[in-house]
């Protein structure tokens, strides 16, 4: 057993016990950042704030919430909105957070590409952080439905319906995930289990791997410069602070990453208080009725760019049905971002801008995600059907370039 | 100043798709209406006649209130409202406040075609016949009595839920107006609102959010503009009472928009003074690097 001595401080007892200073050391002040990020770097730390938000708002929701088809309506609507001290702020603010948080997930995995952070040792980081996608995705819908309004409603009764799709086991799968033929109380019961059990616990599980997986590969930087994070750090410790070209996570990294929240908590606070229904939808304050279908069925804006692929594809080609067409681009468009670090044919890491054709390729898909995003929410009729075909097909296209792309990039440069 | 041409792009970007899938989407998906039109110029009315009250009374006692209560007048309901909906089909209105809530030339148009002024022939007509029968045997100046009357006995001022509830509640119910006593529950019981509207009435404790204030207006205004074929009548509320039903539809629908409204300028102030002082120490910490 180690030898015990007596503690002089609070702090150094706990540090004999847990060795909190080597702790702090690892995890805070000496875990090195490269100096040369902008505010975008930032992200992480505004997701990870924004998903606490979630959690506290979702434990005083929890509270009066009531996962039954008969209850669950005005337990939110009427108990927390008008009945609860402040049930209405929680509910804002866990309606628009949630909405937010895939804002800042979009801006921050959009900066991945861009910078190029997702290859040479940084797979996992890339991987994590789309398995965070799409969990924090099921949450987003699990979450949806709770309140139980008419879009919870017809929401889930398409999306679920997608699985029918799946050759062979299709229509038992939907029953199975619905537990009822239709979209029913069971339904809710288990989305509920979902939404604020199995997920959050996934959630937080894949966000440790996550900030784990940056440990050895380090945080990109600006250029895609390649860092000696020993020596930049000797320096840093030695007190040539302006020489190095690393920081500490705390206090240097953090002190940004609290201004950059400064300026995000006035724009989320100024949703939630005054502008709140794009993520809060005023349809789904009409209790759900499995008799009257809206006359526009949609989902969240964060899913609107896969829903139009699979809308994308409204006519039978080939023989295959227009339906069947629709689910595999979607089936695509769902896990083709977790393989661009194999299809990116580039072996060096560097921003789009020093990258032509790839910084081409990039602006394209920006471009084309506003469009599927956009003609997601319009009724699929008349030329709004075809934009969404074309847009459709310029997604999967741009990834079939994309290994083309980034080697044309590499040979033009020599490094290939 | 790098960094603040990325900032403007992310927030460029940001808006653009904003504008598309919000204000874009919506127009795209809710086509405008002509605005709510409270001079109801379409309808058969009054025709600038000043009637008199004191023949109104009369008119009134031997032909209106077989049916109709005039609590406010001693002339009480002749039924409760079960046996009331099973005879009409709906409970029928105590006329005390129509001369108040009511616009007069609505008023007078209603009397002598109620199918015709509520905007209700594709849903009455000979298969099926308006529980109120209309009055047009009568003169131009008769009718202009009735309504002189009924102005004469209407109260000067009514709270919002008093405008409501003789407005709306006999088809309606907001039961998260009174959710513990069950008092907004609409008059007429469902069987028999279901059978008489065709489907049943929607409960509108939500619909200040879920339809939003604009499109109550217009649409309480006259139905048929956004949902054409609706059973709905048009009601003929003046302009200042179907603001005062918006105004309990929010009252009850959205209790805490004034807190709300009220809390997020501190909450905001609040914010700026943290992210004041957050750059401050951001700079402070730089400064050395």
């Amino acid at each position: 057993m180690a030898q015990f001595t007596k503690a002089n401080s609070v702090g150094e007892w706990f540090d004999q016990r847990l060795a909190t200073n080597k702790f702090m050391k690892v995890m805070m002040t000496e875990y090195w950042i490269p100096k040369n990020v902008n505010f975008l770097w930032a992200m992480g730390v505004v997701l990870a704030v924004t998903f606490g938000i979630l959690v506290i708002s979702g434990i005083f929701l929890m509270m009066y919430y009531k996962p039954d088809v008969n209850l669950a309506f005005n337990s939110v609507n009427y108990t927390i909105m008008q009945e609860v001290a402040y049930g209405w702020l929680f509910r804002h603010m866990h309606g628009v957070a949630a909405s937010v948080v895939f804002l800042v997930i979009y801006i921050h995995m959009l900066t991945g590409i861009y910078y190029g952070s997702y290859k040479k040792g940084r797979e996992m980081i890339w991987i994590s952080g789309m398995l965070l996608f799409v969990t924090f995705s099921a949450a987003g819908f699990s979450g949806y439905m709770l309140p139980w309004g008419q879009m919870s409603y017809w929401a889930a009764m398409v999306i679920t319906n997608l699985f029918g799709g799946i050759p062979f086991i299709g229509d038992a799968l939907v029953v199975w995930i619905r537990g009822d033929f239709n979209v029913a109380d069971a339904t809710l019961t288990r989305f509920f289990m979902l939404h604020v059990f199995l997920l959050p616990m996934v959630i937080l599980g894949v966000i440790a791997l996550h900030f784990y997986s940056l440990r050895v590969p380090h945080v990109n930087n600006q250029e895609g410069e390649e860092i000696d994070f020993d020596t930049e750090a000797e320096k840093y410790l030695a007190g040539n602070k302006k020489e190095s070209k690393v920081i500490p996570f705390w206090p240097v990294f953090l002190s940004k990453d609290f201004a950059v929240l400064g300026i995000f908590f006035i724009f989320y606070f100024y949703l939630v208080f005054y502008h709140y229904s794009f993520a809060m939808d005023p349809i789904n304050f009409e209790p759900a009725n499995s008799m009257v279908t809206p006359p526009h069925i949609y989902p969240e804006w964060y899913f609107l760019w896969s829903y139009e692929v699979l809308r994308g594809f409204f006519f039978d080609i080939a023989g295959i049905k227009a339906f069947d067409l629709g689910l595999m681009a979607f089936g695509v468009a769902n896990i083709i971002f977790f393989l661009l670090p194999f299809i990116d044919r580039d072996p060096e890491v560097l921003p789009a801008h020093k990258r032509p054709r790839f910084n081409i390729w990039f602006w394209i898909l920006m471009v084309d995600l506003i469009v599927l995003t956009v003609y997601g929410k319009l009724p699929p009729t008349g030329v709004n059907a075809w934009v969404g075909f074309f847009s459709s097909i310029t997604f999967l296209g741009l990834f079939i370039a994309l290994p083309f792309v980034t080697k044309a990039d590499a040979k033009a440069r020599g490094a290939l | 100043m790098r960094e603040l041409k990325i900032f403007a792009v992310v927030v460029v970007i940001t808006l653009i798709t904003y504008w598309g899938i919000e204000p874009f989407a919506h127009s795209q998906m809710h086509p405008s209406v002509e605005p709510a039109e409270y001079s109801f110029g379409d309808v058969d009315g009054l025709k600038g006649m000043n009637g008199s009250a004191s023949n109104g009374a009369e008119l009134v006692a031997s032909n209106c209130t077989a049916c109709h209560s005039i609590e406010s007048q001693g002339f009480p309901a002749v039924m409760d409202h079960e046996t009331a909906a099973a005879s009409y089909g709906v409970v029928p209105p105590d006329l005390g406040s129509s001369g108040l809530i009511y616009d007069e030339n609505y008023l007078a148009a209603f009397i002598k075609d109620p199918v015709t002024a509520s905007k209700l022939n594709h849903v009455f007509g000979d298969d099926k016949a308006h529980p109120m029968p209309g009055y047009d045997w009568m003169s131009d100046e008769e009718i202009a009595d009735v309504v002189a009357y009924l102005q004469s006995i209407a109260p000067a001022s009514m709270t919002n839920k008093e405008v409501f509830t003789d407005a709306c509640q006999r088809c309606h119910s907001i039961h998260y107006g009174d959710m513990m006593g069950g008092s907004m529950a609409a008059y007429t019981p469902k069987a028999e609102i279901t059978a008489y509207m065709g489907k049943l009435p929607p409960d509108i404790s939500q619909h200040v959010i879920s339809r939003g204030e604009k499109y109550l207006h217009e649409f309480i205004n006259d139905p048929q503009k956004h949902l054409e074929g609706t059973a709905m009548p048009r009601v003929g509320l003046t302009q200042d009472s179907e603001a005062q039903v918006i105004a309990y539809m929010s009252e009850v629908g959205d209790s805490n928009k004034d807190e709300r409204n009220s809390l997020g300028v501190k909450v905001l102030a609040y914010l700026v003074i943290f992210a004041v002082f957050a750059w401050l120490w951001k700079a402070k910490i730089w400064r050395d690097l």
